[in-house]
C-alpha cells in the first residue's frame, strides 16, 4: 500500500510536467512557428489599432450596419462571458424575446431569417446566414445611399461557401462584410 | 432536413467504420506489447518515466491490486488539481490575476476532471487562469481517458485469459495509453486546428476597439435605467488547441471557454468540427476491433459495433428531425431549410457555421460517448431534440460509449444479455467460452442498478428541497424537469454536457454533482473489475452445438433489446413528465 502510494505521488508530478507543461508548451512553440496570425486569435487591425477578431461577432446597430444575430454573453458579444440564453422551446421568455427581435428585425411583411432573431450557441457567433444579410439590404442601401444590387453584390463576395460542396453551411462574416461597407462608402 | 445533412452523417459514419479497424489493431498490438513504429520514440521514454516513479513493468496486479492502484493514483490527481485551483493567484501564468477558486467549486471541479466528466460548473474564462488549465485540467484530459482505456484492457483480459489470477500492470497500460494513443494523435489534431484559427497563446486578455460602440442599457439596485457606452471588447485568450484535441479525443469534453466547442476559438470552422467528432468516435470504435482482435474473436467485435451503429443512427436521424422542426410559437419568422440562403429549423442556441445538421450530429455524438463537449446549446433544443442526448446519457453511453468506459459498459450488457438466452434456452450462459455465473450476473446487476439509483434519487431531493433545487433552474413546466434530470444524468454518466440553463454553482449542487460523478464513475468500475478478475479465473469450455454465439446478428438484435428494454423500464416514467409532455404542449401552444 506504501509503495502504490509512493507510486502514485510520483507518477502524478512526473506526468503532470510532461502532460501539463512539456506538452502545452510544445504546441504553443510549433503553432507559433507555423501559424502565428492564428495562434494570436486572427486579429483584425486598422490604423495600428485592434478593432477585432475575425472569428468573434460584434454588435451592430442602426440602419446602417449589418446586424449580428442577439447574443447572450454578457451584455451582448462579450467574449469574456461567452454562451448562450440556454432558454427552451416553451419559454415565455424565449418567445418575448423573438418578438421583440422581429419587430426590431422586421422589413415590411417578409418573414425574418430564424438566425437573425434567435441567440447563437456561443454569444460570439461572426456570421450570419446569407437569408439574413439579403435580407438587410434594403434597409442598409437605403441608409448609405447606395444602390441595392451594389450592397448585394458585396454580400455575393463575402458568402463563406461549404467546405469541399459538403461540410457545414454557407455563411457571411458581419465584421468583414461591415468593414467592406465602410470601405465602400465611409461613414 | 437537406441532402447535403444527410451526405455529412453518412460520410461522418463511414469514416468512423473505416478507421475502426486499423485503430483497434493498432491499440491490441500496443497493449500486447508488441512493436509499433513509435517504438523508437517512445521506448526510452517509457523506461525514463518507470525508472522515476519506481515501476516495474513486469509485475502482473489481480483486479483488488489493479483496482487500488487506479484509484490511489486517481486521488493523488485530485488532490493536485485541487491545490493548484485553491492557489493559482500566487501561481505564474495568471495574467487576468484571477483569485483562487472556492472550496466546493474547487472540489466540484476536480472530481469533474478526475473522472472523466468535465462538468463544469463555472466560467472559465472568468475562473480559471492559463496554468490551472494546463496543469490541473488539461492533465486531467489525459489522465482520465488513460485510465479509461487501461480499464477496458484489463477487462478484455479478464475475458482472453484463461486460469490465470491477474489483469496485467495497472501503470504499464496507462503509460501505453498516453504515450501510444494520446499523446501522438493530439499533436497532430492541436496544430490542425490552430491552422484552422483555434488559438494558442499565453497572452493577456487583448482589448479591441468596436467598430461601432455599443449602448448598454441597465437597471440600478434603485429601480433607475442608466445607459452607458461600451468601445471596446475584452477578447479571452490562452493556450486552447493543446487542451482542445485531448477534449474530444478522450471524450473529456469540459471546455477552454464557457461556450465550449461552440465558441468560435475552440471550433472555428466546419473542418474542426468534423474533426472533432470523428477524434470522439476514434479510440471508442477503434477499442471494440480490440476487444474482438484480443479475445481471437473479431466477428464478436463487428457484431457489437453493428449494434452501436443502429443506436447512433437511431439517435441521429431522431434529433436531426426534430431540431428541422418549426418552432410553432415563432411568428414572422422564416425557418424554412434553403440550400444555397440558410439552414432553417430551431436556430437558438445554434451556430450559422453548423446550422442543423452539424449541431445535431455532435449533440448525438457527444451523449453518445461520454464526452460532453458541445457545439449547440442542447438546453435550447426542440423537446424530442433533446430527448436524443438525454436518453443516450440514460442509456448508460454505450453506444460507441466514453473511451473505455463505453466498452466496459457495454461488455456488462453482453453478459446480461448472453445470461437472458441462457434463461430461455435454459442452459448455463457462457461468454466466449467463459461460463456466467451467479456471482457475474451479480455484478453486472450491480452495475446496472447503480447508475439510475444516483441519477433519480438525487433528482427526487433535489425537487422535495425547493430552496436548493428549485431555484436554481432557469426553465420552468416540463423543461425545468429536464433540466434537472439532466445534471445529474450527465454527472453520473461521467458526460459533463448540460441543459446548462440550470446555475449549478451553488453548494448543494456542486457537491451533489460532485458525489453523483464520483459514484457514477468508481461505484461500476469496481464491480466491472470484479467480474474481469472472477472472468480471468475460469476455464474456456469449448463451443459445442448448444453455445449461444455472440457474433450473429441474433446476437446483435438481443443486445439492442437488452440496451433497449433495461433503460426504458428504469427511465420512461421520468422521460414522459419531461421532454415528452413538454413535445405535447408545445404543440397545443402553452409556454411556461
Amino acid at each position: 500500500m506504501k509503495k502504490i502510494l509512493i507510486t502514485s505521488v510520483l507518477y502524478t508530478a512526473v506526468t503532470a510536467i510532461l502532460l501539463g507543461l512539456g506538452y502545452p508548451l510544445l504546441i504553443f512553440g510549433l503553432d507559433h512557428i507555423l501559424f502565428p496570425h492564428q495562434a494570436d486569435g486572427s486579429l483584425i487591425s486598422r490604423n495600428g489599432q485592434i478593432i477585432g477578431s475575425r472569428l468573434i461577432g460584434q454588435p451592430f446597430t442602426g440602419d446602417a450596419y449589418f446586424h449580428s444575430r442577439p447574443s447572450a454573453a454578457g451584455n451582448g458579444y462579450d467574449p469574456t462571458a461567452s454562451g448562450g440564453s440556454n432558454l427552451g422551446p416553451t419559454s415565455a421568455a424565449l418567445i418575448s424575446r423573438i418578438n421583440s427581435s422581429v419587430a426590431a428585425e422586421q422589413i415590411g411583411k417578409a418573414p425574418v431569417p430564424v438566425d437573425l432573431v434567435t441567440a447563437s450557441g456561443s454569444g460570439l457567433d461572426p456570421d450570419i446566414s446569407p437569408a439574413a444579410a439579403y435580407y438587410q439590404a434594403p434597409r442598409v442601401a437605403h441608409a448609405r445611399h447606395l444602390p441595392v444590387s451594389v450592397v448585394n453584390h458585396l454580400i455575393e463576395d463575402h458568402i463563406t461557401e461549404r467546405l469541399f460542396g459538403l461540410l457545414g453551411e454557407p455563411r457571411v462574416n458581419v465584421l468583414e462584410l461591415n468593414l467592406a461597407l465602410n470601405a465602400l462608402s465611409p461613414q | 432536413m437537406s441532402l447535403n445533412g444527410w451526405l455529412q452523417i453518412t460520410l461522418f459514419i463511414t469514416l468512423i467504420l473505416f478507421l475502426a479497424k486499423p485503430m483497434g489493431l493498432y491499440m491490441a498490438r500496443v497493449f500486447e506489447g508488441r512493436r509499433t513504429w513509435l517504438d523508437p520514440v517512445l521506448v526510452p521514454c517509457e523506461r525514463l518515466l518507470y525508472r522515476l516513479t519506481g515501476v516495474d513493468p513486469g509485475e502482473e496486479m489481480r483486479w483488488t491490486q489493479y483496482c487500488v492502484a487506479m484509484l490511489v493514483f486517481t486521488a493523488a490527481t485530485l488532490v493536485l488539481t485541487y491545490i493548484i485551483q485553491r492557489i493559482q493567484y500566487y501561481l505564474p501564468l495568471n495574467p487576468q490575476h484571477l483569485p483562487g477558486v472556492a472550496p466546493a467549486l474547487a472540489l466540484n471541479t476536480a472530481v469533474s476532471f478526475s473522472t472523466n466528466t468535465n462538468w463544469q460548473s463555472y466560467t472559465p474564462e472568468s475562473t480559471m487562469s492559463y496554468l490551472t488549465q494546463m496543469l490541473g485540467l488539461a492533465t486531467h484530459n489525459f489522465w482520465s481517458a488513460a485510465t479509461g482505456i487501461a480499464l477496458a484492457i484489463a477487462f478484455i483480459r479478464g475475458i482472453a485469459r484463461r486460469e490465470m489470477k491477474t489483469l496485467g500492470n495497472f501503470w504499464v497500460d496507462l503509460t501505453r495509453a498516453t504515450l501510444w494513443i494520446l499523446l501522438p494523435i493530439s499533436i497532430v489534431l492541436a496544430l490542425v486546428y490552430t491552422s484552422q484559427g483555434v488559438i494558442d497563446n499565453l497572452k493577456p486578455y487583448t482589448t479591441a476597439t468596436l467598430v461601432q460602440p455599443m449602448t448598454v442599457t441597465s437597471t440600478g439596485a434603485d429601480g433607475k435605467t442608466s445607459t452607458t457606452t461600451v468601445t471596446t471588447q475584452t477578447i479571452a485568450q490562452g493556450p486552447t488547441a493543446s487542451q482542445e484535441s485531448i477534449k474530444e479525443l478522450g471524450t473529456n469534453g469540459g471546455g477552454f471557454f464557457n461556450a465550449n466547442s461552440a465558441h468560435p476559438f475552440e471550433n472555428p470552422t466546419p473542418l474542426t468540427n468534423f474533426l472533432e467528432m470523428l477524434s470522439i468516435f476514434l479510440i471508442p470504435a477503434g477499442l471494440v476491433v480490440t476487444l474482438g482482435k484480443m479475445v481471437g474473436s473479431p466477428k464478436h467485435g463487428w457484431a457489437v459495433l453493428a449494434c452501436m451503429t443502429i443506436l447512433w443512427f437511431v439517435g441521429t436521424c431522431t434529433c436531426y428531425w426534430a431540431e428541422s422542426q418549426p418552432n410553432p410559437l415563432y411568428h414572422n419568422v422564416d425557418q424554412n431549410n434553403s440550400y444555397i440562403l440558410q439552414s432553417g429549423g430551431n436556430m437558438e442556441g445554434k451556430e450559422v457555421r453548423f446550422g442543423i445538421a452539424d449541431s445535431a450530429l455532435f449533440a448525438t455524438v457527444t451523449t453518445d460517448t461520454s464526452t460532453g463537449a458541445v457545439n449547440s446549446m442542447h438546453d435550447s433544443y426542440m423537446p424530442l431534440g433533446g430527448l436524443v442526448p438525454l436518453t443516450n446519457i440514460l442509456l448508460g453511453e454505450v453506444i460507441f460509449g466514453g473511451v473505455g468506459s463505453g466498452l466496459y459498459g457495454m461488455i456488462v450488457f453482453i453478459i446480461i444479455a448472453v445470461f437472458i438466452a441462457g434463461l430461455m434456452v435454459g442452459r448455463t450462459p457462457e461468454y466466449l467460452g467463459k461460463k456466467i455465473e451467479a456471482f457475474d450476473v451479480k455484478m453486472a446487476m450491480l452495475f446496472l442498478l447503480i447508475f439510475p439509483l444516483i441519477i433519480l434519487g438525487l433528482s427526487a431531493v433535489s425537487i422535495l428541497m425547493p430552496t436548493l433545487g428549485l431555484n436554481s433552474l432557469a426553465n420552468h413546466g416540463p423543461h425545468g424537469l429536464s433540466e434537472m434530470l439532466y445534471t445529474f444524468a450527465s454527472a453520473a454518466g461521467n458526460n459533463g454536457s448540460a441543459f446548462a440553463g440550470i446555475n449549478a454553482n451553488t453548494t448543494w449542487y456542486n457537491y451533489a454533482i460532485a458525489v453523483a460523478m464520483f459514484f457514477g464513475r468508481f461505484m461500476m468500475i469496481v464491480p466491472m473489475l470484479a467480474i474481469a478478475g472472477n472472468l480471468a479465473g475460469k476455464k474456456i469450455t469449448p463451443e459445442n452445438a448448444g453455445t449461444f454465439p455472440v457474433t450473429t446478428p441474433t446476437f446483435t438484435v438481443l443486445l439492442l433489446s437488452v440496451i433497449i428494454i433495461v433503460g426504458a423500464l428504469t427511465f420512461f416514467p421520468a422521460l414522459s413528465l419531461g421532454p415528452i409532455l413538454e413535445h405535447l404542449l408545445l404543440h397545443a401552444g402553452h409556454t411556461f
